[in-house]
């Protein structure tokens, strides 16, 4: 970091004494169609020069409004009051013209989704580079502006930044997106940065990468970062105080480590049992948050979250709860009433949560009884390919090359087993998906459904296939039709496949009851829905027809950590009580691990390791497997301080152009400590899958285990 | 053709449900079906009930009207030249005699049918051919474009003066054939757009990977996901077909003298609109109130059919209040 030292102040020189951000009371509210929406209500709190501040909260808690907020850029609808104190200066009434003075220069901000973060139609370069002349304007010449655009590239860590300075967003990855936006962030300088949901629509791997990035900009400029999130996993190693958002207020605010292990309000007790944790191999009960949050436009008196409460008390409804100092310290607040209750409970942090909301683990399934392999095959893959063609020309279209998708992978399903299919976005995952839900011929391979081969079927019998395998997508949003009633929704595959009137109207309430929801709301449309229901309607309609195997495509990455929960549960009571097997696509190995029986890695198409999830989650021999496990934040500040990060160079090689031998050579930090003879092996000849353990194989020339976790 | 479609598959579903005997005592939790919940909703929408009744009342008068009237549209009355509306001839004379409210009504009959015939036939061939092609691809897609492209790029009033000795003396379905042929094309590129974005949803996806054909898929997810723009679609080719009529009476052929249509008679007397407005305002005022009715009657499908309208819903609540005062 000898180049930043140069370029930045001293971090031990804050501007002024005392925090750098001061909110008090802050009210933001929105006028809409139903009335008011009170956003943000009452909120304070305070940054301190170098200090991480943690927001956490589930969608629409107010979080990104109050942040908003700070920077001024909210609408002007928008009605703000309180106070926000920025090194002692009042920011709210300041008009747009001063506050762009502060905004970019002192106080910066980090979106959400990089790719809309930057302008497509100018170059990486010239977008930073305006970042530092809008405010240094006659200060600094153009030239040194792009000069001081190309270090701050190199500093974010992006290869060959004189070169990639010129290049157009569109032609930068995700992760490299919002490294040029933090880049942009840090340039002049900044006594505060705002991150809002920074790491959200990353890849884990490149999760890892952004955090660390902070983690650098923070120490370079020594500036007051706030952080926001829903994903407690996320803050756990890298804030310093958090603080817990519901319904547009503080519920709970502390420093990290007595937050995770004391949490002194249910809310946060159930955020905190309803992650799965990577770090637990026995089974651990997941804890739902019953209900969805609260409407903001007009409140009933009492605690926001008494109906979602399970310690609910007739006193909750009269008043709503302060902040009161907890645990007799003034640092660690919570709004309840019942906090001293909740100190009284044995059990720390999540399992605290499992007592109080009094979840429960789902039974093994019965079929799991038998031995694995004495029960059928559901389904199998077995060297499938896929490749498509790369084209040039808009008349004559000449092949120029070849997309290996799918380059040669095996595995098998075995009944009520789950596989877990894991890997970053652009690794094959969603192809083999396809591949196996089309039923076609594939290009190489071969794929059968309870032992019949794809490549040998005719409509008929494809047709009959499709009634024991159904799908459930990640985007709850999508994939119901909007214009079609929950009922016909369900209804459809019974339909397709020719169920009697009377019986489709005795079955729909049925699995509406079975996937937990009312069949009251029938005839409404998706639309009414939340998101958490609409997944339990799409899980519906998958088994309406009774399949043996369910497809799921990233069931529960659209959704909140609260509802999330309530969502596995539900998969996995359903798989007890059908003995149902699942394919299940994620790229949350959290997730996996907590549903999955068995695990497979996959990278460039290929699968680099497969196994039983226990011995694949506590002794992964692939490098690959490693540094993804070693990615994942748990939410355990201790732990996850402590934890060795395996932080992997780059992004995934193109898959037209994978590398020779082993496909993940380039990024491997095995392969770079490996003497030169060792690693000629690794380029020249292709790992093949080997048996470590029982029930585990790996492609690697040099598997070891490593633990992670 | 959508609209048609909906209202006849509401109407078909409906029937079929409350005629089956596992409906003879509904359980509180039987759901609705969609064509039932659009016909439910398309009720609330007073308006659209409003046009409706307009349409039908307009069909009822253009058809049984003459049956009442003494005069007919061939007939002169040698006693009233050019007489403004009084008792006998309530609509007028014109320059002939000829009764207005007899001509009017004649005109009526063609323009109505030729109007909602043209429209209907028109905004299906694009919705089943733009869907086709994007649904389908390949050598559909590029032979349908083809066709489109052609169609396009041909002058279409060129073709029909080229075509039109031939058509002389033809019946008057020719007529609305040859309007209905030449005005799906652009429409029919809008739908093959957004077919495209359609298909990769994910609830078509899933319906196919359900095992749901693909002709299914288009009529049950992809057409009334367009319902919007085809119902929009329609109702503006009603009020065009109805002038692409008239210009295309005017080169010789379709609706010709003595019989006459809306258009012709607009086009005709539109000189005397200032001096003997009767002649005029009759049938331009006809003409308005219907493609005004048939707008009311589309608006009010189309909130039916869109979920996340929520003119409907927030009627919903009025009443629920009212019932609960």
């Amino acid at each position: 970091m000898t180049t930043s030292e140069i370029q930045f102040d001293t971090p031990a020189t804050p501007a002024t004494e005392g925090p750098v951000l001061q909110v008090e009371d802050l009210h933001v509210s929105f006028p809409s169609e139903a009335g008011r929406v009170h956003a943000v209500r009452g909120l304070s709190y305070h940054v301190s020069p170098g200090e991480v501040l943690g927001i956490v909260g589930e969608s629409g808690s107010g979080k990104s409004v109050s942040s908003l907020a700070v920077m001024g850029l909210l609408p002007s609808s928008a009605r703000i009051s309180g106070s926000i104190k920025f090194q002692g200066r009042e920011l709210i009434g300041q008009n747009d013209a001063e506050l762009s003075k502060i905004r970019g220069r002192r106080i910066s901000m980090v979106f959400q989704d990089p790719l809309s973060a930057l302008t497509p139609v100018y170059t990486v370069g010239d977008q930073i580079a305006e970042a530092i002349l809008v405010h240094k304007k006659g200060a600094v010449s153009k030239a040194a502006a792009n000069k001081r655009a190309v270090e701050l590239l190199d500093l974010v860590g992006i290869p060959n930044a004189v070169e990639r300075a010129k290049a157009f967003p569109h032609e930068f990855s995700g992760g490299m997106r919002q490294r040029a936006v933090i880049a942009m962030a840090i340039a002049n300088d900044p006594d505060l940065i705002i991150a809002d949901e920074p790491t959200t629509a990353l890849d884990v791997t490149v999760q890892a990468q952004v955090l660390q990035l902070l983690e650098t900009a923070q120490e370079v400029t020594g500036a007051g970062i706030v952080i926001i999130t829903h994903d407690l996993g996320v803050v756990a190693g890298f804030a310093d105080r958090l603080m817990v958002m519901y319904a547009g207020r503080a519920v709970e605010k502390g420093n990290v480590d007595e937050i995770y292990q004391q949490p002194r309000m249910p809310y946060t007790l159930g955020l905190l049992g309803s992650i799965p944790r990577l770090d637990v191999s026995e089974k651990q009960a997941l804890v739902p948050i019953k209900g969805n949050p609260p409407s903001l436009t007009d409140l009933p008196p009492g605690c926001p979250f008494a109906p979602r409460c399970p310690m609910v008390v007739d006193a909750c409804h009269t008043a709503e709860p302060p902040l009161v100092d907890v645990d007799g310290s003034a640092e660690h607040q919570a709004a309840c009433i019942r906090t001293n209750e909740i100190a009284a409970t044995d059990a720390e942090g999540a399992e605290a949560a499992v007592e109080i909301f009094g979840a429960e683990v789902a039974d093994e399934p019965e079929v799991a009884k038998i031995p694995r392999d004495q029960r059928d095959i559901v389904l199998e893959l077995d060297q499938l390919v896929k490749e498509y063609p790369v084209n040039k020309g808009v008349v004559f279209k000449r092949r120029v090359g070849t997309v290996h998708a799918v380059a040669g992978i095996s595995f098998d399903i075995r009944e009520g087993e789950t596989l877990g299919l894991v890997g970053e976005s652009g690794c094959g995952k969603t192809t083999t998906l396809m591949e196996i839900l089309n039923l076609q011929k594939p290009m190489g391979g071969e794929i059968s459904v309870l032992g019949t081969k794809s490549s040998d079927v005719d409509g008929k019998r494809r047709f009959a296939i499709r009634r024991d395998m159904s799908v459930v997508f990640q985007d709850p949003m999508a994939s119901l039709d909007p214009r079609l009633t929950i009922h016909d929704c369900i209804a459809e595959p019974m339909q397709v496949h020719g169920y009697a009137k009377d019986e489709i109207n005795r079955r729909v309430p049925e699995l509406m009851r079975l996937v937990g929801l009312r069949p009251d709301q029938l005839s409404r449309y998706p639309g009414e829905f939340s998101g958490g229901q609409r997944q339990r309607i799409g899980i519906a309609r998958a088994l309406a027809l009774e399949p043996k195997l369910v497809v799921l495509d990233e069931p529960v990455s659209a959704l909140d950590v609260s509802i999330q929960a309530g969502v596995i549960n539900l998969l996995e009571e359903l798989k007890s009580k059908l003995g149902l097997a699942y394919l299940f696509v994620a790229h949350d190995l959290s997730v996996v691990r907590h549903i999955a029986d068995r695990v497979a890695v996959m990278y460039l198409g290929k699968i680099i390791e497969i196994g039983e999830v226990d011995s694949v989650f506590d002794a992964p021999r692939h490098p690959y497997t490693q540094a993804l496990l070693s990615a994942i934040p748990i939410p355990d500040p201790v732990k996850e301080r402590q934890r060795e990060r395996i932080i992997l160079t780059g992004d995934l090689p193109s898959p037209a152009n994978p590398p020779s031998g082993c496909r993940f050579r380039t990024r491997c930090f095995l392969h770079a400590q490996l003497p030169p003879e060792k690693q000629r092996q690794c380029i020249e000849v292709e790992p093949l899958r080997e048996v470590q353990a029982e029930d585990h194989e790996a492609a690697c020339h040099f598997a070891q285990i490593r633990q992670v976790l | 053709m959508t609209v048609i479609l909906n209202e006849g598959d509401a109407a078909g579903t409906t029937g079929a449900a409350s005629g089956s005997p596992v409906d003879a005592a509904p359980e509180p939790e039987k759901a609705m079906t969609r064509g039932r919940l659009v016909l439910i909703r398309f009720m609330r929408n007073k308006l659209a009930l409003v046009g409706l009744v307009v349409i039908i009342g307009m069909y009822l008068m253009a058809f049984v009207g003459p049956l009442l009237s003494k005069w007919t549209y061939d007939q002169q009355d040698y006693a009233a030249f050019l007489e403004p509306p009084y008792a006998d001839h309530i609509f007028g004379t014109d320059k002939i005699g000829t009764d207005m409210f007899a001509l009017t009504m004649r005109g009526l009959q063609k323009s109505l049918i030729i109007g909602l015939l043209v429209a209907l036939i028109s905004t299906t061939i694009a919705a089943v051919v733009g869907a086709a092609a994007g649904y389908f691809l390949g050598v559909a897609d590029k032979a349908l474009m083809w066709v489109v492209d052609l169609l396009l790029v041909l002058p279409s009033f060129l073709i029909i003066a080229i075509l039109s000795p031939w058509f002389r003396g033809k019946s008057w379905w020719l007529l609305v054939i040859m309007l209905a042929a030449f005005q799906w094309m652009i429409t029919a590129r809008i739908v093959r757009g957004m077919t495209l974005t359609l298909k990769e949803r994910e609830f078509v996806k899933a319906a196919k990977f359900m095992g749901q054909p693909a002709r299914k898929i288009i009529a049950k997810h992809i057409v009334p996901n367009m319902a919007s723009l085809l119902i929009i679609d329609a109702t503006i080719n009603v009020g065009s077909a109805v002038l692409a009529e008239t210009g295309l009476s005017f080169f010789g052929f379709g609706v010709q003298s003595p019989d006459v249509s809306l258009g012709t008679m607009i086009g005709l007397y539109a000189e005397s609109a200032t001096t003997f407005p009767w002649l005029f305002l009759f049938p331009a005022g006809f003409l308005v109130v219907f493609v005004l009715a048939v707008n009311w009657v589309g608006d009010g499908l189309r909130d039916a059919l869109d979920p996340t309208s929520t003119r409907v819903r927030r009627k919903e609540k009025k009443t629920k209040e009212k019932a609960a005062a």
